[in-house]
């Protein structure tokens, strides 16, 4: 079986119908189906269940890995920017708490305050101290901002009702981001007199914080208000005072992660929280590509090894089950053959049988026909009575010779019904060829069909089985008729090639189908089925060759003629005739 | 040369002896084995021309009895039948098995052959 034969077997071809009613038992097709579709469930379902299983429980442990590790990101940096602005509340709460308020109008005082906490914390711009009217009355810093009046923003507002207040990032009076912390110093608690002191932070510290974390290239990390505007610049998102892409998660002071989706963008990961007591929301966003990548590419290199695997699997699959279909087509076309050869045996036995019988039933009237003839010619010869009597010792003779005639048949009867056993024995060609067309010379005779025999010279004798190579030739001799017109021609040849002899028949009838060439030695394959072909001939006549040692080939042009041509070999060496 | 014909054919076989006789053969013949048998007992004879198929007693059986009375007796075998059996078996215990219908002059020369020079 080669490599063809293994992606295009033989019994594809197959016919199950020529098998009549037991054809699904010799539907090879199906049956090779039928061993692919288990052995690739049996041995693929397994390993996509375990692909299947790995894939999720995977993709499950990374999720949960990256979960995690966005929720350590997440709330650490809460607590430093907590921190941050805890501290600088804090700073101002001592500074109020520790310095007589009347201290802060005093401008060397105030600018000695600014410069300590600069030093100290660092990130403050100014300094300010504003009444209860809302009015600027005592400020240190780079703008000139002493007497602004701030009753009606909001900020003071909510100084004055909550005492301490931190503002979100704004551009305010000097174009520039910065936010403030404004803690409320209660003067005289019955006269509701008080004081708030303001300072201004630039935004460049606490960016710091944010810009400080060592993020990778699929992460970020920046600070929103609530309503979802950058306090912070952002990777993705753009610079301060954008809209973040997405919709805000729910409000929680706990730090939590949740799968996000960008409304233009990849979806990911966000750790999120909430920061007390500021308008301030904390994000740190991972990409589903960063978080995932790893395992994405484990996952291409695990599908590719699959899906190579599989392919591999099925090829090999593919090739066993035509393997193994192949060999049992092979084992029933070969019983097959056999059990037809044995059923010819057998009914070549009946035939001969019968032939004997019929034989021997008309031999002997015959035998009495001829006798008694005979006698009358020999009463008319040995007595000289009739002796010049031509007409009637004509006559006798016609009867004689027709006795004759019909003896002859029933000889060659006789002949085929011994034809059973193989027997090898030296054989003249001629002859056979002489005993098979005098069965078809009276068919010949009617249809004006022109026989022809040409035996080359060299040949003298064959070692062979006589009956077999009788059978071989009839059989071909009468395919040829049928293909015939009345008026064809035919050749029967016998050449000597080599070592080998080669007997061909040729006729100039009407040719056989090149798609039926391939296949018109198979047992039951016939083109002429509907007109009571057996499609046994052929393959009986092919198996006969091949008992004989030889081979046979046939050549054929539709609507021209076929050629069937077979070697036997020879064995010259051996005496006698058959 | 005395020939003992046996064939069932009556027909046949009195015909056969005829001819013979024109041929300067001394033929007898018979319907049936048993009566060869009693024909032989009497007479001496140096040829017996058999038919194979014959009823209650075959050509074969007969030879074998016949060969018990007169051991030197030459036989031939006459038939219509022409199984492989028959052949094969007949061919071995004669001196020629011939299949019916034979040309007279056949049958003279396996005679003569038979027989052998006189």
């Amino acid at each position: 079986m080669n490599i063809k034969g293994i992606f295009k077997p033989e019994f594809w071809d197959a016919d199950p119908k020529s098998a009549g009613p037991y054809k699904q038992l010799f539907d090879y097709k199906r049956i090779w189906q039928l061993c692919i579709g288990i052995l690739v469930a049996v041995s693929l379902v397994p390993i996509l269940i375990m692909a299947s299983i790995d894939f999720s429980v995977t993709r499950g442990a990374i999720i949960s890995e990256n979960t995690l590790e966005a929720e350590r990101t997440t709330s650490n940096t809460r607590r430093s920017v907590s921190y941050f602005l805890e501290e600088r509340k804090s700073a101002l709460k001592l500074l109020v708490e520790l310095h007589d308020f009347r201290s802060f109008g005093d401008w060397e005082k105030l600018s000695q305050m600014l410069e300590s906490l600069k030093n100290s914390f660092g990130g403050f711009i100014d300094l300010g101290v504003i009444d209860k009217n809302g009015r600027q009355v005592s400020y240190v810093g780079p703008y000139n901002l002493e007497g602004r009046e701030y009753a009606g923003q909001d900020w003071f507002k909510q100084t004055v009702e909550q005492g301490i207040y931190i503002s979100e990032v704004f551009l305010g009076f000097r174009d520039s981001p910065h936010l403030v912390i404004a803690v409320k110093h209660m003067l005289d608690e019955e006269k509701n007199s008080f004081k708030i002191l303001r300072a201004t932070l630039d935004t460049t510290q606490f960016n710091g914080i944010l810009s400080s974390l060592d993020l990778s290239v699929g992460e970020d990390a920046f600070l929103v208000n609530r309503e979802g505007v950058l306090q912070t610049p952002s990777k993705w998102n753009g610079n301060i005072f954008s809209k973040v892409g997405f919709e805000l998660p729910e409000k929680s002071f706990r730090t939590k992660v949740e799968q996000i989706s960008y409304r233009k963008g990849p979806p990911a990961m966000v750790g999120y929280a909430y920061l007390k007591n500021t308008p301030f929301v904390l994000l740190y966003v991972k990409t589903e590509a960063e978080y995932m990548g790893g395992w994405q590419s484990s996952r291409d290199t695990v599908t590719w090894f699959t899906v190579i695997s599989i392919a591999v699997v099925i090829l090999v699959m593919w090739a066993v089950a035509s393997y193994l279909v192949e060999r049992i087509y092979i084992a029933d076309m070969t019983r097959s053959k056999a059990l037809q050869q044995m059923e010819h045996h057998n009914r070549m036995a009946s035939i001969g049988r019968l032939a004997a019988g019929v034989a021997h039933e008309i031999n002997n009237p015959l035998a009495i026909i001829n006798e008694k003839a005979g006698l009358l010619k020999d009463l008319f010869t040995f007595s000289k009575a009739y002796d010049a009597d031509e007409r009637v010792l004509g006559l006798v003779d016609s009867v004689i010779g027709s006795v004759e005639r019909c003896g002859r048949i029933t000889k060659r009867l006789l002949g085929f019904s011994r034809q059973t056993d193989m027997e090898f024995r030296p054989v003249y060609p001629r002859k056979v060829i002489d005993t098979v067309l005098g069965f078809l010379d009276k068919e010949a005779e009617y249809r004006s069909i022109d026989v022809s025999v040409d035996i080359d010279d060299k040949i003298y004798e064959v070692v062979t089985d006589r009956g077999k190579l009788e059978q071989v030739l009839l059989n071909l001799i009468n395919n040829a008729f049928q293909a015939m017109k009345d008026g064809g021609i035919l050749h029967v040849r016998v050449q000597k090639v080599e070592s080998e002899v080669l007997f061909s028949v040729e006729d100039n009838g009407c040719g056989i189908p090149e798609s039926d060439l391939k296949r018109i030695f198979e047992p039951f394959y016939s083109t002429k089925k509907q007109s009571g072909g057996t499609g046994l001939g052929l393959s009986i006549t092919y198996g006969l060759v091949q008992d004989l040692g030889g081979e046979m080939k046939v050549r054929s042009q539709l609507g021209k003629g076929t050629e069937f041509s077979f070697k036997l070999p020879v064995v010259p060496d051996m005496n006698g005739e058959s | 040369m005395k020939i003992l014909l046996v064939d069932d054919e009556s027909e046949l076989v009195s015909a056969l002896a005829e001819r013979l006789s024109f041929r300067g053969f001394d033929a007898d013949w018979v319907c049936s084995g048993a009566e060869a048998i009693n024909k032989v007992k009497e007479n001496e004879y140096d040829l017996a021309v058999l038919d194979v198929k014959m009823p209650r007693m075959s050509g074969l059986e007969l030879r074998s009895e016949l060969n018990k009375i007169r051991s030197g007796m030459k036989y031939i075998f006459l038939s219509g039948h022409g199984s492989e059996e028959d052949y094969k078996a007949g061919a071995a215990e004669a001196e020629c098995y011939l299949v019916k219908p034979a040309k007279i002059e056949e049958l003279v020369d396996k005679i003569n052959l038979a027989l052998g020079p006189k």
